[in-house]
């Protein structure tokens, strides 16, 4: 075991090290930084900063499906022949050349719109490319706050509870209990209903939807940070630590924390992946982001009814962008576990 | 090879020439493989041999590493997927390596059944004994149920379990650990194998329990005339009941031969080395040899050189009116078990211990598991959970009562007072450098000046310690159990302490391990003038390293004497039963 003298690798340099031999995880790294690169770039207006132009016709198809044929016979055919003459019986009669001469020097500069678009546009026309970008900037924004709030909630609680037990771990396991007794959605409904009455306190949208998220999934992280510093806390390091006079927050966080971090890494991953699919269904359902701003969840929305017409396309574009970065992270996850499980190391 | 069967034909298990590599994955383009039994010497791979012969009992001794169990392991081939094996096992004529999975499945448990070391986690806990004992009955002889009920009972009353009939209700935790392992034999016996395959099964029991098993597998073994591979490291163990011993180190057999010959005139320097380093009840050396000792003299004396002087001296008398450092009087400590939904009653760990520790002197403390001993020596740090259960008594440390001081005035006297653990794997925290294990009980207490000066201070008892001072930067899991124990004695040294809580400290550790480590410690105390309170199971180890002894048996002190007087004339039963139970190798001609 002993390898040649000179500095080892320590356990996160060996996590690493595992983490690069397997082909899958580098992969869907890979592609979680672009996506991370993608919402950086979104978020410095250097990318679909103009995603509310109106770029395209309405409706415009992908480019790939080439332009929309005109339609060719309106289901009410228009009016044949020369449009009736209505000089004699018109009151405003005399003011027509006025206006049309008033006409004349008015000229209405209509941007030329594009008929095809890379990913095709939206009902008013919007690039469905630079909506989906936008999109991933507050969906992944979201999802990534709203995991790390709920991590922090969770492995302090679960850390607490798990460490000193007695009044304390009864009064946490008991709100525990309120949390995860109550069906998740509708405690997601009740904090979205309270938290908008509370304009004042906090601004609607992307922070009340992180706060909510952070508020109602805490609870997963807990058990199981939990679990695991109940089980710590009697491990003989622990007690060499106590013995040697460390303080109770030493062991907590110097000496327990970082032996179960693989766990609460690994769960603020899961934790990412399922933020971000509640903010999708939270702004499907209306409680999600402002009006003014684009996620994955309202482009879902609007393309409900954009589908009974025959326009797929924003359905597609924000079920792709989503399906391709929640696989990968979780690849991503999946591998990362694997790399920091203490079981593989051998030695344990 | 040594043949000592009176048969010419074929032994009922041959093992010839067999190697074991385990594929470790590919780097570069290469296969990695681990070699674990058999090795390359000149150029050629040399294998294991050896044979069972029907009727015998034939003992693998070993340290962890020699490749004993995996040797063992590989005649059902238990071992792990990426195992490969070379050479030849045959069983009765039947070459096992070439067998199908299938004829080696109708093999298993029929004609070779397997024991292996702990039978906690070999049951299945949510099986009744019963369930799981009829199982390999009607799978493999085809019995109904009413016929295997009757035959898992006879066979429960045939290793000694009390009350056969109820105990094949009773699940798994509700018996005891050496009932267990009674019950692992009924399984491994069931279907009359001819070669039982034991590994390691009295190691994680008590010695008494140890000494009924042992006898029971003897007997059974004479009764179903069956041959027994055993595989030990305990070469006490091994003497007593087997009739041939084959030594293995790193994957090789170093020697074999009948027990006699083994324990009175070893051949091999590594087995005479084996034989010498362990403590023994009816000696007690100053300093123990070392294996690596013993080998190198060995050698120098090979290449011509004087012997080495390994004659032990006689230990420097101690002074009986040293200072008292540390004084219990009267420690209980109780612990509250959940009775019902709310109700709880307290259960009595330790009742009522008292004695007193003189600087320099070692106190041992012996007993059976669950006598108490631990618990009372993570009472004397107050190391239990303060909500767990009340703490009763005294104990006086430099006239303080340490049960009485608040947590926050703790502080100075854990720097006095420090203990060692039995698991070095699990003692050190493993995100922790050594370097940082050794300074953050020095920071704690802000000694040591600086860092620099922590990490100067670090280094020199590392060298103390016998460890080079590079291994700073490194990781627990890059060191050995031995090396592992010596870096928590180290971390305890930092903060120059007075009195050293020595729980199970070298139980994990191999005999030449365990060796160096007493030695070590002994050196420490004699240099430092420590005080040690030594808690074990092993009285052999107890006798080398103690004053004074104290006998505990479910929470109480039964005896407490001087060591020599204990060893010499117990007066109490238990003490007695203890002392008789402890495995004394081969003892010619009277055993």
């Amino acid at each position: 075991m002993d390898r040649a003298a000179g500095a080892s690798p320590g356990v996160w340099g060996a996590a690493w090290k595992r983490l690069r031999a397997d082909r899958v995880g580098m992969t869907a790294l890979a592609v979680v930084l672009a996506f991370v690169v993608l919402v950086v770039a979104a978020g410095l207006g250097g990318v679909a900063a103009d995603w509310r132009a109106e770029v395209g016709v309405p409706d415009a198809p992908p480019t790939l499906l080439g332009p929309r044929a005109p339609t060719a016979d309106p289901l009410v055919a228009g009016p044949a022949g020369p449009a009736a003459d209505l000089r004699d019986i018109d009151p405003l009669a005399p003011r027509y050349a006025e206006w049309d001469a008033a006409a004349q020097r008015l000229r209405a500069t209509e941007a030329p719109r594009a008929q095809t678009l890379p990913l095709g546009a939206d009902r008013q026309g919007r690039d469905v490319l630079a909506k989906a970008i936008q999109g991933a900037r507050v969906s992944i924004t979201v999802g990534v706050l709203a995991a790390l709030a709920a991590t922090l909630l969770g492995t302090l609680l679960g850390a607490l509870a798990g460490f000193y037990g007695g009044r304390l771990g009864d009064g946490l396991e008991w709100l525990y209990n309120v949390f995860t007794a109550i069906p998740n959605i509708l405690l997601i409904f009740t904090f979205a209903a309270v938290l908008s009455r509370a304009d004042a306190l906090l601004p609607k949208g992307v922070w009340s939807i992180v706060v909510i998220l952070a508020l109602t999934s805490w609870t997963g992280i807990y058990r199981l940070v939990r679990a695991e510093f109940l089980k710590h806390a009697v491990r003989d390091y622990v007690r060499a630590a106590e013995a040697i006079g460390a303080s109770a927050s030493a062991r907590i966080f110097r000496h327990i924390l970082p032996n179960v971090s693989h766990v609460v890494l690994v769960q603020l991953s899961i934790h990412v992946v399922a933020a971000i699919k509640s903010e999708v269904i939270l702004s499907y359902l209306g409680l999600g982001v402002a009006v003014d701003q684009v996620s994955w969840g309202t482009m879902l929305a609007e393309a409900q009814g954009e589908l009974i017409l025959g326009h797929w396309w924003q359905l597609a574009a924000a079920t792709a962008f989503m399906a391709v970065f929640v696989t990968a992270f979780s690849l991503f996850t999946d591998a990362l576990r694997d790399a920091l499980d203490p079981k593989l190391r051998g030695l344990e | 090879m040594s043949r000592t069967e009176t048969t010419m034909d074929e032994p009922l298990l041959r093992i010839a020439d067999l190697r074991v590599s385990f594929r470790l994955g590919r780097e570069g383009g290469q296969m990695q493989r681990a070699q674990a039994v058999g090795r390359v010497v000149d150029g050629r791979a040399v294998g294991v041999s050896f044979d069972v012969p029907a009727h015998r009992t034939v003992a693998l001794v070993g340290e962890s590493g020699s490749g004993k169990s995996v040797t063992a392991m590989s005649v059902l081939n238990l071992l792990p997927d990426n195992a490969e094996r070379e050479g030849t096992i045959r069983f009765q004529g039947r070459d096992l390596l070439a067998l199908a999975p299938r004829e080696l499945r109708a093999l298993r448990g029929k004609d070779i059944a397997c024991v292996f070391q702990d039978p906690m986690s070999s049951l299945n806990p949510v099986f009744t004994i019963g369930a799981q004992l009829c199982e390999p009955l009607r799978r493999h002889l085809g019995l109904t149920r009413r016929q295997a009920l009757a035959r898992a009972e006879a066979l429960l009353a045939e290793v000694g379990l009390p009350e056969p009939k109820r105990r094949l209700r009773a699940y798994p935790h509700q018996l005891s650990g050496g009932q267990q392992q009674r019950v692992m034999i009924a399984m491994a016996l069931a279907c009359e194998p001819r070669l039982l395959i034991a590994d390691e099964p009295t190691t994680a029991l008590d010695v008494t329990v140890q000494r009924q098993i042992l006898e029971l597998l003897a007997t059974l073994k004479q009764r179903h005339r069956m041959g027994l591979l055993f595989i030990s490291h305990d070469l006490g163990v091994v003497g007593e009941i087997a009739d041939q011993v084959v030594v293995m180190r790193q994957g090789t057999v170093r020697e074999q031969g009948p027990v006699a010959q083994i324990f009175s005139a070893p051949r091999d320097a590594y087995t005479r080395a084996l034989l010498a380093c362990r403590p023994r009840l009816d000696a007690c050396p100053a300093r123990l040899p070392t294996i690596d000792d013993l080998m190198a003299a060995e050698a120098a004396q090979a290449a011509g050189g004087a012997p080495a002087d390994t004659a032990a001296a006689t230990p420097p008398p101690k002074d009986p009116d040293a200072p008292v450092v540390l004084e219990v009087r009267e420690l209980s400590k109780a612990f509250w078990l959940r009775r019902g939904v709310f109700g709880r009653r307290l259960f009595q760990a330790v009742r009522g211990a008292s004695f007193q520790l003189r600087r320099g002197h070692t106190l041992g403390v012996v007993g059976e598991s669950g006598s108490g001993k631990t618990t009372m020596g993570l009472a004397l740090l107050r190391l239990h959970d303060p909500h767990g259960g009340p703490t009763g008594g005294q104990v006086l440390f430099d006239g303080q009562d340490l049960l009485q001081l608040p947590r926050g005035a703790l502080l100075p006297v854990r720097r006095r007072i420090q203990v060692v653990f039995q698991n070095p794997y699990a003692s050190l925290n493993p995100r922790f450098s050594i370097g940082q294990t050794l300074t953050e009980p020095m920071a704690i207490h802000g000694l040591g000046g600086d860092d620099a000066g922590r990490r100067a201070r670090a280094e020199a008892l590392l060298a103390r310690v016998g460890l080079d001072a590079d291994v700073m930067r490194r990781y627990p899991h890059e060191f050995s159990g031995g090396q592992r124990q010596r870096i928590a004695i180290a971390r305890c040294l930092t903060l120059q302490p007075e009195v050293l809580v020595l729980d199970e400290a070298v139980s994990a550790l191999d005999v030449s391990v365990q060796a160096q480590v007493l030695n070590l410690l002994k050196d420490l105390q004699d240099e430092l003038g420590l005080a040690y309170v030594f808690i074990s199971h092993d009285l052999a180890v107890v006798r080398f390293l103690s004053d004074e002894v104290l006998v505990m048996k479910d929470g109480a002190v039964v005896e407490q004497a001087g060591a020599e007087q204990i060893l010499r004339a117990p007066q109490q039963d238990y003490t007695r039963r203890l002392l008789g139970a402890v495995p004394r190798g081969w003892v010619p001609a009277a055993g």
